[in-house]
């Protein structure tokens, strides 16, 4: 499929977290990320705890103001946003779904309520029959029962199907983006499948953009049309999903090893170095993966690789 | 061969305002020397209660029934009906837990060897003895010593889940049971962790492995044998190759279909995961308790209770399909 609009980009985007008390240590989350999610495209962002993916999720959703770079929805700089009005008009078309679908809702009102709030938030109907119906498009659209759901607590209902109800609650606005934050990651393996496949349904049925981030190498290959591999904040490697099963970059080959197969069992031992506790030294201007990377050089850890292109991916790593 | 742990026909209920739920329903399984069992369930199934009944059950869990037999020389105890001091001296030596999130397993505010001190108290132990053993044992998961000068919030997932490997392992337990030991945490470290839970039954740092999870890929992995579980009842089990290659139940089928395989796309062909919701313990349904998701569930299914057969040696499974209509 071709993908011309970008109706969401990134520009060297960049997040420099403050810590400690007395003591100032600032953490790097997200280094000079830049990149485009298409019209009607599921973009897949990949990484590990602490590669900053969440941060661009909360970037986008103006949740975190970025340190230095810009997003821009359709081209406007959503940094100018300003005022409750304004940010409503974003939300309405930039909507974000999250990991844990229990602390998604408010425990204590019932699945309509939550519902009601939203759409009287964005002034989506006038009158109780036409939010309704919104609500019951919504609900169907994710493959549940309006009648079944409607009425009851979140905690009535499983991880699975809770994770599809903050989607339909996503989409009663009628967004064009959805970013959904490892939507599938703390719902049970079998039900895995039908969320993502409720991801494509909406891309293919109403040309929703999908921002979709996760660590599941085999889960992202089979709902994306492209990647983005993180590591450490930043890009490693970008190119369509097909380069999850053939990996250019060594860090989406560590990936690639790890994921466990039903049909055979790890064979060789793993190459890769083990994490270490972080030392102070880590401040050196390399490669951000050459103290894991099994064939680094002297110039991975010294310099800053640039993007390769090969075989329709950009690729950040001397060895390519 | 004889077995190490033997669970039988346990039952583990929770009592709440609501009614009893039955989390534990009827169990019976056997752990053998040497091997890693692995127990596959999704949310819910009961796979966390049946851990905790076995270790230390804490209320409103209630064992109501049943026993867990430990052996030990031609010497057997029954868990259950030890009193709670006594079942506290048999933890970290004789049985010993990996607990799923690796974030509440060790406390925040202290530091490392602030809780190895702990252990020297509880066991009555030489601290600067146990410090070199857990030295050894952190190095055998790839850490070093500057872990004890560290706060749990300072390392990483992974990192943290092989300190408490090594804490779990410094008396080298019997039964090491480990409960989603890797599900928090990312591929790599995964990998890493499932990889030093066999590399120290290998080495025969501990004795026998119950490892429990949601994902049978991972289990396919490491577990010599494994039992399928599904709202408090063991529904089949078997050899790991059995069990992947030629699932009997419809459930460890399914269960086994919803692993996508690496390098499908959506765009090529639409996998499908399991429908619907797994049932309250509450109140379970009568019969199957997997019939009412079951593809191939007919009348019987629903109304009388599937009891367990052995199709070959070592394998079981409970399921009318294999039954006499």
């Amino acid at each position: 499929m071709k993908v011309s609009e970008k109706i969401l980009e990134l520009r060297e985007v960049t997040k420099v977290f403050r810590t400690g008390l007395l003591r100032g240590r600032s953490v790097l989350a997200v280094d000079k990320v830049s990149f485009h999610l298409g019209r009607g495209e599921i973009l897949g962002l990949l990484g590990e705890s602490g590669s900053g993916k969440s941060t661009i999720a909360k970037i986008i959703l103006k949740i975190y103001e970025p340190t230095s770079g810009k997003v821009l929805y359709r081209g406007r700089d959503v940094s100018e946003i300003r005022g409750w009005k304004e940010l409503k008009q974003y939300y309405s078309k930039v909507q974000g779904v999250f990991q844990d679908p229990f602390s998604s809702f408010n425990p204590r009102r019932m699945i309509r309520d939550t519902f009601y709030d939203t759409i009287r938030n964005f002034g989506l109907a006038r009158t109780k029959e036409e939010a309704d119906a919104i609500i019951v498009k919504a609900v169907n659209t994710v493959g549940l029962n309006y009648e079944e759901v409607i009425n009851k607590y979140p905690h009535e209902f499983s991880g699975g199907q809770l994770q599809r109800l903050s989607i339909a609650r996503a989409l009663l606005v009628n967004p064009e983006v959805i970013v959904a934050d490892e939507p599938v990651s703390m719902v049970d393996a079998s039900t895995r499948i039908d969320i993502l496949n409720t991801l494509i349904d909406l891309k293919q049925n109403f040309g929703i953009s999908v921002l979709l981030i996760g660590h599941d190498l085999s889960l992202m290959r089979y709902a994306s049309d492209r990647v983005i591999v993180l590591y450490k904040g930043q890009v490693l490697e970008e190119g369509p999903a097909s380069i999850l099963e053939k990996p250019n970059h060594p860090y989406t080959r560590m990936l690639y090893e790890a994921v466990p197969r039903i049909e055979e069992k790890w064979s060789e031992k793993p190459r890769y170095a083990p994490e270490l506790p972080a030392s102070a030294s880590a401040g050196a201007r390399g490669c951000v993966f050459a103290d894991r990377c099994p064939i680094r050089t002297e110039r991975c850890l010294a310099e800053e690789p640039p993007f390769v292109t090969k075989d329709g991916a950009r690729v950040k790593c001397w060895r390519v | 061969m004889k077995p190490l742990l033997e669970v039988k026909n346990l039952r583990a209920y929770y009592r709440t305002f609501f009614g009893v739920v039955r989390a534990v329903d009827g169990v019976s399984f056997e752990l053998y020397r040497g091997e890693i069992l692995g127990i596959i369930g999704e949310s819910g199934c009961g796979k966390s209660s049946l851990v905790q009944s076995i270790v230390m059950p804490k209320p409103p869990l209630r064992v109501v029934e049943g026993s867990v037999l430990l052996h030990e020389n031609g010497r057997v105890v029954d868990l259950t009906r030890l009193d709670s001091r006594t079942r506290r001296s048999f933890l970290g030596t004789r049985i010993s837990l990996v607990p799923q999130y690796v974030m509440d397993a060790l406390p925040t505010v202290r530091r490392v060897r602030d809780v190895l001190r702990d252990i020297a108290r509880e066991k009555k132990l030489d601290y600067e003895e146990l410090k070199k053993l857990f030295v050894r044992r952190l190095r055998g998961v790839n850490l070093d010593e500057s872990v004890l000068e560290r706060y749990p919030l300072e390392l990483s997932g992974g990192m943290r889940q092989r300190t408490i490997l090594a804490l779990a392992t410094l008396f080298n337990p019997d039964i090491l049971i480990a409960d989603e030991p890797a599900s928090a945490l990312d591929l790599v470290s995964q990998r890493q962790v499932l990889e030093l839970i066999r590399q120290l039954r290998d080495e025969k740092i501990v004795g026998s492995v119950i490892y429990i999870t949601h994902d049978i890929a991972s289990v396919r992995q490491i577990a010599d044998r494994v039992l399928v579980m599904y709202a408090g009842k063991i529904l089949e089990s078997g050899s790991v190759e059995d069990i992947v290659n030629e699932p009997l139940h419809p459930y460890t089928k399914v269960l086994i279909k919803s692993v996508p395989p690496l390098g499908v796309s959506y765009t090529e062909r639409r996998l499908e995961g399991l429908k619907g919701a797994p049932p309250s313990l509450l109140s379970p349904p009568p019969g199957c308790r997997f019939a009412p998701r079951c593809p191939y569930a007919f009348a019987r299914c629903m109304k009388e209770e599937t009891p367990l057969v052995e199709t070959k040696e070592g394998r079981v499974v409970s399921c009318w399909l294999y039954l006499e209509r």
